[in-house]
């Protein structure tokens, strides 16, 4: 193949990466935007994701398409109540105190993965993907799938970023998120908004798992990789800047798909860790934070 | 004369440190009631308590016959009675009309609200898509207050709104204090500013380490400015 199609078929697999990241980092960003809660157990959110999806798909029988349209509805909806139960009972009882919710998330990762490792078991399982049809393209076909993952992803966003500025929900996500005392003094309940935001923040991780597995597979170690990925991709973006997030999980993304296909996938990690390290040291805030109140 | 806003045997701590130690303050409807002290003495931490920011540990603070002491913070406004900070505390990043949005919101108040509350502070009007952290100190002030105004509250509370500002703003707020107790708003003013309290408040309650020590109308602060010295050691 030559090097130009070559190049498109990196930065459509670079996209597809983008497009799974962008929606698994943008719910980290938002739970630490507006709660101040670095979670841990991000990544076993999207672990939850494709496990239940892959539950939900084999229960459903017929087109395959049923199965995991059903996923993509139940599964986030399933690992949304989790993270809901998860912040009643862990992050509001610590009084959301940044150090120890730390210590807490890890606590919940390994709670999490150590369930799904004795419910669901070792082994990676795949979900059928709802349809196999190719766009066939000058130089190569490519999987319509995949192409649907980044639509999808990127309708998804564009809802989450006209909710979080158009919406009142949003408003009063952000005035939470810029000053916590101010915005109980007009009227937000503040912790209401932290479990509605925790539980968006793990459904968001949940879809992204959803789209990704019929193209990977569900197993319970599969959140450790993005969840460093998704902090990559935040501490470039900037903690809580939505704009930011997508950004970075574009560059990430791409920069994935490009340098795994022409070199090796262990070089592509070595940029993203000396784009963090660069960041970190001359931009400690990201490309598009602001310095916490 | 009724009273707006009645406080009585009110605790607070911050963890260990007790603040306030039994305070009582009755706040009579219309009245501009001017709490004056040094710093440290309870003053900021009395208005947060009666917002439900800080808890109080026991007493009570009793608006239209429910204790807000036993409401949950975010509860507080809903019941009518609005803050404005010290340091004014506008959430920077949004826009004029978001900050006055999030004043609507908490007691369900509409355009016919906000349109009141412009006419009050009309240079915010020309000013409403503009990020509120890019606006000076003094229009940040009339927004800060006009957000509070957006509740229609019954009580007001004022966290030294002239901190910073030049004598033409400070003017302008005084004039807005006056036409909102013309309107039946009774108001709790933190102020260091001596002159300003002698022009704007009917009475003043001295607080010291945690207690009202004083109560005494405005008259006889104006013929006796020793009263200030004793308390808070200036004027």
């Amino acid at each position: 193949m030559a090097f130009g199609p070559h190049l498109l078929l990196a930065a459509l697999e670079g996209l597809v990466t983008s497009a799974v990241l962008a929606l698994m980092a943008l719910g980290l960003s938002l739970v630490f935007g507006v709660m101040r809660v670095v979670n841990v157990a991000h990544g076993e959110f999207y672990m939850l994701g494709a496990v239940i999806a892959w539950w939900v798909a084999s229960l459903v029988t017929g087109h395959p398409a049923l199965g995991f349209l059903a996923a993509l509805v139940i599964s986030p909806l399933i690992v949304g109540a989790i993270a809901l139960c998860a912040e009643r009972l862990v992050l509001r009882r610590l009084d959301y105190d940044p150090e120890a919710t730390i210590v807490a998330t890890i606590g919940l990762l390994y709670l999490l993965q150590q369930a799904a490792l004795t419910l669901y078991g070792p082994e990676a399982r795949p979900v059928p993907a709802p349809f196999s049809y190719r766009v066939l393209l000058p130089w190569f076909g490519y999987s319509g799938y995949k192409l649907s993952v980044i639509a999808s992803s990127a309708v998804l966003l564009l809802a989450t970023w006209f909710v979080l500025t158009r919406t009142r929900i949003g408003l009063v996500m952000r005035a939470t998120q810029y000053d916590r005392e101010t915005a109980q003094a007009f009227g937000i309940a503040v912790d209401r908004v932290y479990a509605g935001v925790f539980a968006l923040g793990a459904m968001l991780a949940a879809i992204a798992a959803v789209l990704i597995v019929p193209i990977s597979q569900a197993h319970y170690l599969m959140g450790l990789d993005p969840l460093l990925l998704s902090f990559i991709v935040v501490i470039i973006g900037g903690l809580g800047s939505l704009r930011g997030t997508l950004v970075a999980a574009l560059l990430i993304g791409l920069s994935d798909g490009i340098v795994s296909m022409f070199f090796s996938p262990t070089l592509a990690k070595i940029i993203a860790t000396l784009v963090v390290a660069m960041v970190l040291v001359f931009r400690p805030q990201g490309l598009f934070g602001t310095a916490a109140r | 004369m009724t009273a707006a806003l009645e406080i009585r045997g009110l605790h607070c701590a911050y963890g260990e440190v007790q603040v306030l130690h039994g305070l009582d303050l009755t706040l009579e409807k219309s009245e501009v009631h001017c709490l004056l002290g040094r710093n440290g003495a309870g003053k900021t931490t009395t208005l947060k308590a009666i917002m439900g920011l800080v808890r109080a540990t026991s007493g009570s603070v009793v608006l239209a016959g429910r204790d807000l002491a036993a409401l949950p913070a975010h509860d507080v406004p809903k019941a009518g009675v609005a803050y404005v900070p010290q340091g004014r505390r506008l959430f920077a990043e949004m826009t004029v009309a978001e900050n006055l949005e999030i004043g609507l919101m908490a007691r369900g108040r509409g355009a016919a609200t906000r349109d009141g509350v412009l006419q009050l502070f009309p240079l915010l009007r020309e000013r409403l898509g503009q990020r509120s952290g890019t606006l000076s100190g003094g229009e940040q002030q009339m927004l800060a207050m006009a957000r509070a105004l957006c509740l229609e509250p019954e009580v007001l509370l004022l966290d030294e709104p002239t901190e910073g500002l030049q004598p033409s703003m400070i003017a302008r707020i005084r004039e807005t204090v006056a036409t909102l107790k013309g309107r039946g708003v009774s108001t709790i003013l933190v102020e260091q500013r001596i002159d300003a309290v002698l022009s704007i408040a009917d009475r003043v309650t001295f607080i010291e380490n945690g207690r009202n020590r004083d109560t005494v109308e405005i008259a006889t602060l104006r013929g006796d400015p020793a009263l200030v010295r004793r308390y808070v050691g200036v004027g």
